[in-house]
């Protein structure tokens, strides 16, 4: 990978000197200069340069040998996440989009499956798809624990060389396959939000978002094998359920040493909150400093409520202790898409932004209609969040009659 | 005990706004911070040596500007800091930026506790700090909110889960990921603030690190970037208006499909 100049092509406009986040960029004599030691390629300034006067050379899928070995590998998988023997939603996304990537390379989609008496959703798993479940059941697996999962799936892939791994990018998911991809020597992509393949290249092309969302980058995995990625939940569809639909399971076991753990799980506590898990839900009502007391999240509680869907927080709202850290949304809490981000009292920092705004429908009421949350809201409403919301639960309490 | 804190030099993205017209990042000055979550994480270390006694150690790679971060880090409390920078590291992925950081963590040697930050706000990835323990081959604990207890040979602590949290015991050495919850991360002191100017940072390249040079920077890193875009702008909202019903009935009447 290299970047340079162009001189000839270069005004000495500064425009790249802003775009850079790396502050890697010097105009010296009018001409912009790249301290290498700062860059790291990342290629904002060639978006922002407006003249074509800088070029980076990457490595393009074309440009690179394919090396036979690789073809050893065949086959899609999903890691199928589970907890407490139910397999999570995350996965059904994932077979869904698998089912996609599998059709074109022309190849099997596989489901793996680690648990304790999970042979009924092996099952479940192949009527979204799967023309094949790998499962390995055994006690020692009920509950995900870092190590023997790590080593249980490092070994399936060792043994069984699929070209693709998918696995949600969830607390587990993120733990556990970057273990994986250390002891396999495969490339990672993070958190994806786009998978496509290169059909002449046979390559997984892998979408993520960068500098919380403000940049999203594509990167590929040429030379090692599987490609493997995590992916954000709720951007796939789910696979539909077809109960005709015919598949193998193959079981697998292995010595106990693979299922030792040094760390031991002594308690798994669920904190019963007023309503559902934030990276599960499909609305989100969101409260911050504008509610000015925390009393007032009353209103975002009962609202949330009506539309079945969960209560978020920003970090001032957080930080002020009127709600715990679990709520928190955005750059140091969690990141959502819910089909519905209400942002009630929430100016909309970047912080808070990156947070949510993949979100399918956002809607803002603010006081302030300068507020940077309007700039990424479908609906924005400039008003008194204490007249509207209770109106707007009302009128939502009489259409869906609760 | 001995306490080591990976750290990230980032970008501040409260300084971060997207021009509109281009849809790129526009930075203005040259602000670079100590990635949030790695506060945690220093935090955390200072107050375990706090207990128990120990150093914390404090270990980034980076360009070398990346010093800032660590002196900043020494104002804090930490003890000694390690620059990790070499021309051959650019490029690196997070199994390339793993490899190299568990190869630094085997040359300080003896640890007890290594923490990290949940995940680096620039790249998201969450997966170096997994990665360095994989290397290393030590057990781990992603994402945790609260350390229970500390012994001599071992560390319980709560980790975050999406529905509550988990109860986890681990021998040291054992590698943590942390979040927010745990802590609120002091201010440096005036004697720390002294302490870091006078501060030696030592600095460790390629070649003061028993490693694989193929397994380092772009050419150790399985994974390639091919394209670099902005996202497609949101599109463009609409402002309701009215009274406080009128408002309620029409956002209904766009939302009623979505929540049914």
């Amino acid at each position: 990978m290299s970047i340079k100049i162009i001189n000839e092509k270069c005004t000495g406009c500064k425009l790249c000197i802003n775009s850079c986040p790396f502050s890697a960029i010097d105009v010296k004599n009018k001409k912009a200069s790249i301290d290498l030691d700062k860059c790291t390629f990342c290629g904002a300034c060639i978006e922002a340069c407006k003249f074509d006067a800088i070029v980076l050379t990457k490595i393009s899928p074309s440009e690179i040998d394919f090396p036979k070995k690789l073809e050893e590998h065949k086959d899609v998988w999903i890691f199928c996440e589970q907890k407490n023997g139910v397999v999570q939603s995350v996965a059904y996304e994932l077979l869904g989009k698998g089912r996609e990537l599998a059709d074109t390379l022309g190849v099997d989609l596989c489901g793996v499956l680690l648990g304790e008496n999970m042979k009924q959703s092996a099952q479940d798993i192949i009527h979204r798809g799967a023309n094949k479940v790998y499962l390995v059941d055994s006690p020692k697996l009920k509950h995900y624990q870092d190590e023997p999962y790590s080593k249980v799936l490092s070994k399936l892939i060792k043994k069984y060389k699929p070209e693709i791994v998918l696995c949600g990018a969830t607390s587990i998911g993120r733990s556990l396959i970057s273990r994986v991809a250390i002891a396999i020597h495969a490339g990672l992509t993070a958190d994806c939000t786009g998978l496509d393949i290169d059909k002449k290249e046979r390559l997984l092309l892998q979408t993520r978002p960068a500098f919380g969302g403000n940049i999203m980058a594509t990167i590929i995995c040429p030379n090692h094998r599987p490609q493997m990625s995590t992916v954000r939940h709720k951007v796939m569809k789910e696979a539909e359920i077809d109960n005709h639909r015919r598949g193998k399971i193959i079981e697998d076991s292995f010595d106990e040493d693979t299922y030792f753990s040094r760390t031991k799980l002594l308690d798994i506590v669920e904190e019963i909150e007023e309503t559902v898990n934030l990276t599960e839900a499909d609305i989100i009502v969101s409260g911050g400093r504008g509610l000015q007391k925390p009393e007032n999240f009353k209103m975002i509680e009962e609202l949330a409520k009506i539309l079945g869907g969960a209560v978020g927080a920003s970090r001032a709202a957080v930080d002020s202790e009127w709600k715990t850290y679990s709520h928190q949304v955005g750059q140091t809490g969690k990141t959502v898409c819910p089909k519905i981000y209400i942002a009630c009292g929430i100016s909309g920092q970047i912080q808070h932004l990156v947070g949510m705004q993949s979100s399918k429908i956002i809607v803002a009421i603010n006081k302030d209609p300068h507020a940077p949350i309007f700039s990424v809201a479908t609906y924005g409403i400039v008003g008194d969040l204490f007249e509207i919301l209770p109106e707007l639960t009302k009128k939502f309490k009489e259409v869906l009659k609760k | 005990m001995k306490i080591i804190v990976c750290i990230k030099q980032v970008p501040d993205t409260t300084n971060v706004r997207i021009d509109p017209e281009t849809n790129t990042l526009i930075r203005s000055g040259v602000e670079c911070i100590i990635n949030p979550f790695d506060m945690y994480a220093i935090e955390e270390a200072i107050r375990l040596k706090e207990k128990f006694g120990g150093k914390v150690i404090i270990v980034t790679m980076g360009p070398p500007q990346a010093e800032d971060a660590l002196r900043e880090a020494i104002s804090l409390g930490a003890d000694e800091a390690i620059l990790v920078s070499d021309r051959a590291f650019a490029g690196s992925d997070t199994w390339a930026t793993s490899y190299t950081l568990s190869r630094v963590l085997n040359k300080i040697g003896d640890y007890h506790i290594i923490i990290c930050g949940k995940q680096a706000i620039d790249g998201d990835t969450a997966q170096v700090g997994p990665g360095i323990s994989a290397h290393l081959d030590i057990p781990q604990i992603t994402y945790v909110k609260r350390i229970e207890e500390v012994t001599s040979s071992r560390i319980r602590a709560e980790r975050m889960t999406e529905e509550g949290y988990e109860i986890i015991d681990s021998p040291l050495p054992c590698l943590i990921t942390v979040v927010k919850e745990i802590n609120e991360p002091r201010l440096p002191s005036l004697r720390g603030k002294i302490k870091a100017k006078k501060e030696e940072i030592k600095k460790w390249e390629a070649k003061d690190l028993e490693v694989d040079p193929a397994l380092l920077g772009l050419n150790g890193s399985p994974t390639k970037v091919v394209k670099i875009f902005s996202p497609p702008p949101r599109k463009g909202g609409q402002i309701i208006e009215g009274d406080a019903k009128e408002i309620s009935e029409k956002l209904v009447g766009l939302l009623k499909d979505e929540t049914l």
